[in-house]
């Protein structure tokens, strides 16, 4: 089971990330689990939503405590949530943001981590870009998949388009694309780096 | 058809697939998005036939399904928590008229404190109210189980909760398999009622009766609700050779065989404990559970049967009976009632309090130790009750506890979990 905890905040699409990431999988033929943390959701307040992916049916209800990757909607919740709680050594952290993780200050923190599983992606850039809104949930899908490999570019896009209607889901698709590209480039960034 | 949705919406289009001809709405959480979705159904033409009434309070919604469902019509509603108790007068109306509404309750606590999460305080304290209570585990059986409502409800004239425990199944978003118009038309026949409000033939529902019959009626309402023991195993059995798939009965065993300890609990949190259970089979733990789908009535007979060779039995429920204990165990007791197996009462998850693996796993091995207690409360911040509970002796003025467990218990939102 592979299990993703998206932070971030009311209004910013959390839920809808946590319910399309779900829908991706399943167009994959894999059983998939999203739900929100059930609080009471006004503009502005910490949100959680989770996913988790399995090859067979997923019973368990708990909220994820030890997830496996971490989409973080908003840099300014990292000081305010215990946003890396349960994160494993092997887990995946992206964030939306235009500055690096040093510059955050974590730079020191997630030296814990893979560097090939961190990336920090200017979603809500790509959003106002290709939505007009700083809507960042879908550009960070597509991010997600660069950075994990864990879901295909492709399904993303289609549980997109099949979240949202017509020009909308276009201007997601464009972003989450972006996004996807922006990432693979950081990789490879980070690849070269180690080669060297 | 697979697909991936939200369990408010695969209850929404089962319900548009057994064909309601009135379906009443009053917004209330976690409940909203199922009306909600019906309501769209309706004003597009999807389900066609069906009048859609906004009414004006969950009083109105009951009395309007009471309404149309006497006027012959198909009736459907949904509510949940503070809206159930406000229809309770008319819920009991409905049964005890015999008016086969369907009604899904997405279980939430009930206030004060109030509260929006999720517990079975809500359909428990309507427990007795004469409607037959059928919890869901997943969406899949939320979605099979109101197509088995309607066939059995309409068969006994009696009216169906479709219980499923809110935010956890109705806003999450699974795999359901929904089925086809086809389907339900072949496993659910054209409503044929008892009682019709029919002009052309006038008669009366809802006379007053004295002490010279009413002990009669009640009987009978008990009566019927017997009938559907007998029929729900056998309707679930249909369900099967229409629809392929295990869903609804009456009480349904996991890796039970065997088991020296048996959980029983309703809805949602089985698969938690499922899971635990197999972690816990694993290292050797003779463990099992038992999901009570049918609450009411109660299938006194198979819990019996389904219990008969464990040692121990721990029954979690997500209500709570202040002064009392256990509402469900007090249940699984009367089962139980010739044998001397414990029944242990833990009370978990009030209010949308996580259970977790973790927490059920200590429980567990504590009854296996012989140490839990007759009941217990999973997770309960003892420290913070009791550092209430000394300021209560101390001063006389000591204000409202809700705020004072707020205050105890920090910030919401910072934890995860």
């Amino acid at each position: 089971m592979f299990q993703i905890r998206i932070h971030g905040r009311g209004g910013q699409g959390v839920v809808t990330a946590a319910e399309m990431l779900s829908v991706a999988a399943f167009r994959e033929g894999r059983h998939a689990q999203a739900f929100p943390s059930f609080g009471s959701e006004r503009t502005g307040a910490p949100v959680v939503a989770f996913c988790r992916i399995d090859d067979k049916p997923i019973r368990l209800r708990e909220p994820i405590m030890q997830p496996d990757a971490l989409i973080i909607q908003d840099p300014t919740l990292l000081h305010q949530v215990e946003v890396f709680s349960g994160l494993a050594g092997e887990g995946y952290i992206l964030i939306n943001t235009s500055r690096s993780f040093s510059e955050l200050g974590i730079g020191e923190f997630v030296q814990e981590f893979h560097a090939k599983h961190l990336c920090t992606v200017p979603a809500t850039e790509f959003a106002m870009k290709h939505v007009g809104r700083p809507l960042p949930n879908a550009a960070l899908l597509g991010g997600f998949a660069a950075v994990s490999g864990r879901i295909a570019i492709d399904s993303v896009l289609a549980a997109i388009r099949e979240k949202f209607p017509g020009k909308v889901a276009e201007g997601n698709v464009a972003a989450a694309g972006a996004a996807y590209e922006f990432v693979l480039r950081e990789m490879r960034g980070i690849n070269h780096a180690q080669a060297d | 058809m697979l697909k991936q949705t939200e369990g408010s919406h695969a209850v929404a289009e089962a319900v548009a697939l057994c064909r309601p001809e009135v379906i009443c709405a009053y917004p209330i959480s976690p409940q909203t998005h199922i009306v909600e979705a019906l309501g769209e159904m309706v004003k597009s033409g999807e389900l066609a036939n069906c009048e859609f009434i906004n009414v004006e309070s969950e009083f109105a919604a009951m009395s309007v399904a009471i309404g149309a469902s006497a006027a012959g019509a198909r009736a459907y509603t949904a509510t949940a928590s503070q809206g159930l108790l406000f229809m309770a007068e008319a819920v009991f109306n409905a049964s005890g008229l015999g008016l086969p509404i369907v009604m899904t309750v997405a279980n939430r606590a009930i206030g004060a404190p109030i509260n929006i999460w999720n517990d079975h305080s809500d359909t428990m304290s309507q427990r007795d109210c004469g409607w037959i209570q059928l919890f869901a585990e997943d969406n899949q059986e939320a979605l099979d189980l109101h197509i088995q409502a309607f066939r059995l409800g309409e068969e006994l004239s009696l009216p169906v909760m479709v219980c499923m425990d809110g935010f956890i199944l109705t806003h999450a978003y699974e795999r359901v398999d929904l089925p086809t118009a086809s389907q339900v038309d072949a496993y659910l026949p054209p409503y044929l009622p008892r009682q019709i409000l029919d002009p052309a033939e006038p008669v009366s529902i809802g006379a007053m009766v004295g002490p010279e019959a009413f002990m009669e009626v009640r009987y009978l309402a008990h009566a019927k609700q017997m009938q559907a023991l007998g029929l729900i195993p056998g309707y679930a059995e249909e369900f099967r050779s229409v629809f392929g798939r295990d869903s609804g009965g009456l009480v349904r065993a996991y890796r039970a065989e065997d088991a020296e300890t048996i959980v029983v609990a309703l809805g949602s949190v089985l698969g938690t404990i499922k899971d635990t259970i197999d972690e816990m089979r694993d290292q050797g733990a003779k463990i099992g559970a038992l999901g009570i789908t049918c609450f009411r009535p109660w299938p006194l007979a198979a819990v019996r049967a389904a219990l008969a060779g464990a040692k121990r039995v721990v029954v979690l429920e997500k209500s709570l009976a202040v002064g009392l204990g256990g509402i469900v165990s007090n249940n699984v007791r009367t089962a139980l009632a010739t044998q001397d197996t414990p029944v242990h009462t833990v009370i978990a998850g009030l209010g949308g309090r996580t259970i977790t693996r973790d927490s059920l796993r200590k429980a567990f091995a504590q009854a296996f130790a012989g140490r839990l207690e007759p009941l217990s409360f999973l997770d309960l911040d003892h420290a913070a009750v009791d550092r209430v509970l000394a300021r209560e002796r101390e001063v006389r003025r000591s204000g409202p506890i809700a705020e004072a467990l707020l205050r105890e218990r920090g910030v919401p939102g910072a934890r995860v979990g």
